[in-house]
């Protein structure tokens, strides 16, 4: 049997024991946007094996550098970090060329969008989004200015921890995630409700950011680093003398 | 007690969160209400030398109490024409169309609550164990209130009997619910119109896929 160079299987099956419930009635938006029928499982085939490949020449060379992206008459208000750390998948290897998408609020807690109506002021000179592709050893980095928690109408008085929103593209269709990264010592995480619709505390854990002092620019910015973990994927290749002509498996 | 064993060495997948309401920010800045990158990831898939029948796709998503989603973002994958994805992965004998990425971002209006793709309509691929599977676009769609992205197939109303055989539409038990998959071909001033409604909950929800 020949082996492909890189090699590109069908993803474990997702242990949803660790993901929110689509059903978490302590985050209210989720009661009508929910599906109450069950997911029907699928054994992934080449629609989901593969996905969309990005490229370094569509991104331009500040779109990972959030405090000057969108710095008009000056620089954007607050502390200054970078963030950075590997898109690994589960099996541990590094997932390269993954798109990683960031958004968040400012300094104050306001976003930069038609719909955000908090009190805090918008920031003439921060945007609030980023993006990066991971390198060959799957490691990412950008840099930006620490966001602030904000109110939201969940119970009267519920406010989301500091926050970053993250999208991420791995190889294939069935590693597409999107998720949040909190930071290290935030009061606020113990009683956020859409954190805890996370049933696993040690995948809570997971999403919160420890400060990285060594990666910190001296006299300049703090650094938190965020791994994340993609799902894996079976990459050894049995033949199946029946099926020859398994599109998956190549020639 | 029970029998100790060494621990295999996985690590776990990265728990999802919700995009938010302000997901746009992050994917589709202009919809925001600002302009940052000089590229902006888009719903037209599909250039001026894509091969293959132009098509619009376009709907709603609904939530539970039948009121359309406003904020809601979807992606789509597909293959080409000849059915190929654009992917080292796809070892199939068809050609790459290098126009064609097969992939696209679209949003909700604010106002209607209705999203569109510009693309073509993709070629038949080969499913597993030699299963042809019929025409289909792989969507994703995560919003405020949604946990865990909800991964979906849409299939073409004029392929009734590819779909017949298709492995993925024949393993829904439910024949009733088949049909939500389905999008129905309209004809608009010359254009062919594709319409996917998408229910997240109620008595014609969706069939939402564990991919
Ligand atoms: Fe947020």
């Amino acid at each position: 049997m020949k082996l492909p160079s890189q090699q590109y299987g069908e993803f474990y099956q997702r242990d949803r024991t660790i993901h929110p419930p689509a059903y978490a009635p302590a985050y209210k938006t989720s009661v009508l946007r929910s599906p109450q029928k069950s997911l029907i499982s699928l054994q992934n085939s080449l629609s989901e094996v593969t996905g969309p490949v990005f490229g370094a020449d569509e991104l331009g060379p500040l779109d990972n550098d959030l405090i000057m992206n969108y710095a008009k008459t000056g620089l954007p208000v607050g502390e200054r970090i970078v963030v950075h750390g590997h898109v690994l998948d589960e099996n541990g290897h590094p997932v390269k060329n993954a798109l990683v998408e960031v958004w968040q609020a400012n300094a104050g807690g306001r976003y930069r969008h038609r719909n955000d109506t908090y009190i805090a002021p918008i920031d003439p000179n921060f945007g609030g989004c980023g993006r990066v592709l991971t390198d060959e050893n799957g490691h990412y980095v950008y840099r930006t200015i620490k966001p602030g928690p904000y109110p939201w109408r969940n119970n009267v008085n519920d406010w989301r921890p500091a926050h970053v929103h993250y999208s991420i593209s791995g190889s294939g269709w069935a590693q597409r995630l999107v998720t949040q990264m909190y930071f290290e010592g935030d009061p606020l995480i113990a009683s956020c409700p859409i954190l805890r619709t996370i049933p696993s505390e040690a995948a809570v854990r997971q999403l919160i950011a420890p400060l990285d002092r060594n990666a910190g620019i001296q006299l300049d910015s703090l650094a938190y680093r965020f791994d994340i973990v993609l799902r894996g994927s079976r990459a050894t290749w049995f033949e199946n003398a029946v099926q020859p002509d398994d599109p998956m498996q190549g020639e | 007690m029970t029998t100790m064993v060494n621990q295999l060495e996985y690590l776990k997948e990265t728990a999802s969160q919700t995009a938010g309401p302000y997901v746009h920010i992050g994917l589709a800045p202009k919809q925001a209400g600002f302009d940052i990158f000089e590229n902006n990831f888009g719903s037209v898939l599909a250039g001026p030398r894509t091969k293959g029948e132009r098509i619009r796709v376009e709907g709603r998503v609904f939530d539970g109490s039948g009121t359309p989603l406003r904020d809601v973002l979807i992606e789509i994958w597909q293959a080409n024409a000849a059915g190929k994805y654009n992917h080292p992965a796809d070892r199939q004998k068809k050609p790459i169309d290098k126009t064609f990425r097969g992939w696209g971002r679209g949003c909700s209006d604010f106002k209607t609550g209705i999203w569109a793709f510009d693309t073509i309509k993709p070629g038949s691929v080969m499913g597993r164990n030699n299963r042809p599977m019929a025409p289909h676009i792989s969507f994703w769609i995560v919003a405020r209130g949604i946990n865990v992205g909800l991964s979906t197939r849409m299939y073409f109303s004029d392929e009734q009997v590819a779909n017949g055989k298709d492995p993925v539409l024949n393993l829904i038990e439910w024949e009733v619910r088949r049909k939500t998959l389905i999008a129905t071909r309209e004809e608009r001033k010359g254009q062919v119109v594709y319409r996917f409604d998408i229910n997240i909950q109620g008595p014609d929800e969706t069939v939402f896929f564990d991919i």
